[in-house]
């Protein structure tokens, strides 16, 4: 996948987790500036998710902010998806 | 047509806006008989994209245990329709729950997509139910010709709000202005031998204008009633719940006519009434509501 | 050493002396008598006619002759509003007050105002019920030199006679007083109901100090705390925010997933075999425990089912109850409303009690040991059944003990109440961070998710199944939350022990630890 331009998704709510994305250079790799209300208890699961979830879009040079309010891990993937193809825009269905 | 043997009870179904993971994740706990997951008027234009795919994730990992799982996706003439049945038909949840439904060129069109869906997945075409829900006045009309469309349309539902609003009803709360949809769509329903719904109550506080409510649609026929709020949930149920005694009449009636049917007996009488085949079928329906087994008795 | 419940317990820790470990609910009760020698009351002395009134708060505690090292006690009935214990601290480090224990009952939001009398040697170590917000953060961080020690109500009764808190000086609240210190919470402006956690200290604290807004003419009736164990009386502008103490009524929850659970609770109940004519009853302040009362109210009008007792913290909602009938009398030793005091004051059936009557384990028979059913909530509950209500997920003080273990030990069926998990922190896992509550005293634990009875509750669990409610494996649930929200990293500790939380007997059930930062 192809990163165009910065987006985000998810939101502030209690459960939900607000992700923005934005395009590297090339070689610059992924720098993910995590912040989670969980960040002692699942701070590493939610880095390794989210590093997992880059590879099956093989997405390598990004910046991903997260700021999680305790979303489950398909909260988290659904944010980051929709993020990343909203900066790639490749997002269908929806209006801006 | 063949009635479709339903497994899921269906008194209560409870939306959950689709873009809300606090919701969508507590779904299945509030002890509705189901849940609508919502794509359409409970999610913003410019969310469309992030809800449906939340709800395909949650799909995924969440357990619904015993609710019956609906996803309402957008009519298939707005832009964002046709996404969410490429995006939600692989997954096959219970039902899916096509909103606006007007005219029988929409449901042949609609289901005619689904199947193609179902086919590049190869996915059974019999699966999945199909839910049309009924909210104008065009589609009051057609109503029957859509429910009888499709064997794979197992429910159909009036939607009040919408229905009001196509009428040009200014003051709807009262539920006059729709009561012909009603018993028109209830009508439709029970010709096609499917499930009816009824239409969300909005004022979440009055408890006692839901229960009136819910006494009245179960009164002209309706299987159950959706919901917008969990504390709406054991109220509707209760409602659609036969009471103790209801139960023990329909047990004193059943008892009867199995007694009386080996002896060969069509009509006999029960504490001075009299009954016969339909009172028996309403006396049955009153036990397959309370969970009771024929073979307890 | 390890305790019964596999906790380590040191033998013996500086500033609070030798360990005793818990060893199961009843082990030291079954004797029946305690073993520790009790202190005397002190004995004191006046003269007819002689005056007890003082200007001012630093008049009354100048007179009561502070010292370094000294525990001042107070009572958390003024919940959120109270401003008295603050203002006595403050006098108390005005003075140069060093090395003080506070003891009080509990600790609210209302008493985050001691916090830098913590961090500046004033105040050294603490004991209490409940500790939450920024000093539990604190406590929980090391702030102390001693150890807090964490007890139960019944227990602080117990501690108070054994002499592990000795108190010197008691302010305590009143919102109604005469001037030989005859004082009430059930009248006046700032009426807030029962006072009977601050019976104990008004008995035995060497010197008891009355303050209220509220000077009425002798004598005060009721009387609450009498004059005979008073030394001095203070009238003073205001005790406290009145909004906070004498604010309204309780209302239920309207959170779906707490009525949910208190749904399913009433449901337990009914089916339990515990819900019938004479039955007792308790419900905890919080959230789905207090809903449950909702959901037992409707049941018991449509079975015309009418209790003997409700007990313990009082709602505005159990005074409805008691109105309707539906019970015949309420003992009531905290309200947790202010709608209850013109209750407690006008109704015969609703009688204030002192702590000790409440929930003493050492006495000839606390109420709790009277009770049918209690719902309780819980932070944490584990596959054992013990319950955390003390310490939260990131390993913080912010909870209270209360009448927890208290309640849980002496009702024939004890409810826990909980979501299976919040956000996306187990609630239901295999080990709890720190035990309160010891699961042999827990019948069975409501969650949204799934009902699970004790295994050494066979009885209980044939009831309910035998009604249509599906029983789960506990372990089985919080299997099933793991899967949903994965496997929580335990909380990270210093080796250093920062509290202890002390059993209602007076054995330790468990200790914190300081929390890694």
């Amino acid at each position: 996948m192809k990163l165009k331009i910065k987006a985000q998704a998810g939101s502030f709510e209690s459960s939900d987790v607000l992700i923005m994305v934005e395009p590297l250079a090339d070689g610059s790799g992924r720098r993910v500036e995590l912040e989670s209300i969980v960040m002692q208890q699942f701070g590493d699961d939610l880095l390794a998710q989210i590093n997992k979830d880059l590879d099956v879009f093989e997405i390598s040079d990004v910046r991903i902010i997260v700021n999680d309010k305790g979303a489950l891990p398909p909260t988290i993937s659904a944010r980051l998806e929709t993020a990343l193809k909203r900066s790639a825009g490749i997002q269908s269905g929806t209006l801006n | 047509m063949e009635s479709k043997k339903n497994t899921f009870k269906r008194r209560t179904m409870l939306y959950i806006p689709g873009n809300n993971p606090a919701m969508l994740q507590q779904g299945s706990v509030y002890g509705a008989d189901g849940v609508l997951l919502d794509l359409e008027d409970a999610v913003a234009l410019n969310q469309k994209d992030s809800a449906r795919i939340l709800v395909s994730h949650m799909l995924k990992y969440i357990s619904y245990e015993a609710c019956e799982v609906t996803v309402r996706v957008n009519h298939i003439d707005t832009p964002f329709g046709l996404d969410d049945l490429k995006q939600i038909v692989p997954l096959q949840p219970d039902a899916i729950r096509l909103p606006k439904v007007e005219t029988l060129d929409e449901i042949s069109r609609i289901i005619k997509l689904v199947e193609e869906i179902e086919d590049e997945h190869n996915l059974p075409h019999d699966k999945m139910n199909i839910h049309v829900m009924i909210e104008t006045a065009l589609g009051v009309q057609n109503v029957y010709d859509i429910a009888k469309y499709s064997p794979r349309i197992d429910a159909i539902s009036i939607g009040g709000q919408d229905l009001a609003a196509d009428m040009q009803l200014v003051k709807a709360n009262d539920g006059v202005g729709i009561d012909y949809a009603r018993k028109q769509i209830v009508m439709a329903a029970k010709a096609c031998k499917i499930d009816v719904f009824d239409t969300v109550y909005v004022d979440v506080e009055n408890e006692e204008g839901l229960r009136e409510e819910a006494e009245y649609i179960k009164k002209l026929g309706f299987t159950g009633k959706a919901i917008i709020n969990p504390r709406q949930i054991e109220i509707v149920n209760e409602v659609f719940t036969p009471t103790e005694q209801e139960i023990r009449k329909a047990v004193k009636i059943v008892k009867a006519f199995e007694r009386n049917k080996k002896e060969g007996i069509g009509v006999f009488a029960v504490d001075g009434k009299m009954v016969d085949a339909p009172v028996v079928q309403r006396a049955l329906r009153v036990l397959e509501m309370a969970d009771i087994e024929l073979a307890d008795l | 050493m390890k305790n019964i419940l596999q906790r380590d317990i040191p033998q013996e820790l500086e500033g609070i002396g030798v360990l005793e470990p818990f060893e199961g609910a009843f082990t030291k009760l079954k004797k029946g008598w305690m073993e520790e020698a009790t202190v005397p009351p002190p004995n004191k002395a006046k003269l007819p006619h002689s005056n007890k009134v003082c200007d001012n708060l630093r008049e009354a505690i100048i007179k009561t002759q502070p010292k370094n090292g000294m525990t001042v006690s107070f009572h958390h009935h003024l919940r959120a509003g109270d401003s008295i214990l603050v203002e006595s601290i403050k006098i108390l480090a005005d003075l140069g007050i060093k090395d003080i224990t506070l003891a009080s009952s509990s600790l609210t939001s209302a008493h985050v105002g001691i916090l830098p009398y913590l961090k500046d040697g004033t105040i050294t170590q603490i004991y209490s019920s409940g500790i939450r917000g920024e000093l539990g953060k604190a406590l929980a961080e090391g702030v102390l030199p001693k150890p807090f020690v964490i007890h139960s109500h019944g227990g602080r009764v117990r501690a108070v006679h054994t002499g592990r808190i000795n108190i010197d000086l008691t302010v305590l609240a009143a919102s109604a007083s005469d001037i030989e210190g005859n004082a009430t919470g059930s009248h006046g402006p700032s009426a807030f109901g029962s006072m009977g956690y601050a019976a104990i200290d008004s008995w035995y604290a060497k010197q008891v100090i009355v303050v209220s807004d509220n000077i009425v003419d002798y004598p005060c009736v009721p009387q609450s705390v009498s004059q005979n164990y008073i030394d001095y009386v203070v009238k003073v502008d205001s005790i406290g925010d009145p909004s906070k103490i004498a604010g309204g009524t309780t209302r239920i929850t309207k959170a779906p997933m707490d009525l949910q659970i208190a749904r399913l609770a009433a449901q337990v109940i009914e089916h339990s075999g515990e819900l019938k004519d004479g039955f007792s009853f308790q419900v905890g302040a919080g959230g789905a425990s207090l809903a449950v009362a909702k959901y037992i109210r409707k049941t018991m009008k449509r079975r015309e089912i009418k209790g003997s007792f409700i007990l313990g913290g009082i709602t505005s909602y159990g005074v409805d109850m008691l109105n309707e009938g539906l019970f015949r009398s309420i003992f009531d030793v905290q309200s947790f409303d202010a709608a209850v005091s013109s209750s407690l004051i006008n109704n015969p059936f609703h009688i204030e009690i002192p702590a000790g009557l409440y929930a003493n384990p050492f006495n000839c028979g606390c109420m709790t040991n009277k009770l049918d059913v209690v719902v309780l909530g819980a932070l944490e509950i584990d596959t054992d059944f013990n319950v955390n209500v003390i310490t939260g997920s990131e390993g913080y003080v912010r909870g209270a003990s209360g009448g927890h273990s208290d309640t849980a030990s002496g009702a024939n069926l004890t409810v826990a109440v909980c979501p299976s998990f919040r956000g996306r922190i187990p609630i239901v896992k295999e080990n709890v961070h720190t035990i309160v509550t010891p699961g042999e005293s827990i019948d069975v634990l409501v969650t949204e998710r799934g009902i699970c009875v004790n295994p050494k509750r066979p009885d209980l669990k044939e009831n309910l199944v035998k009604s249509g409610i599906i029983v789960k494996d506990i372990k089985d649930l919080a299997k099933e939350v793991e899967q949903i929200t994965g496997k929580a990293k335990p909380i990270e500790n210093e080796d250093r022990i920062v509290g202890v939380v002390e059993y209602r007997d007076g054995t330790i059930i468990d200790v914190i630890r300081q929390v890694k930062q």
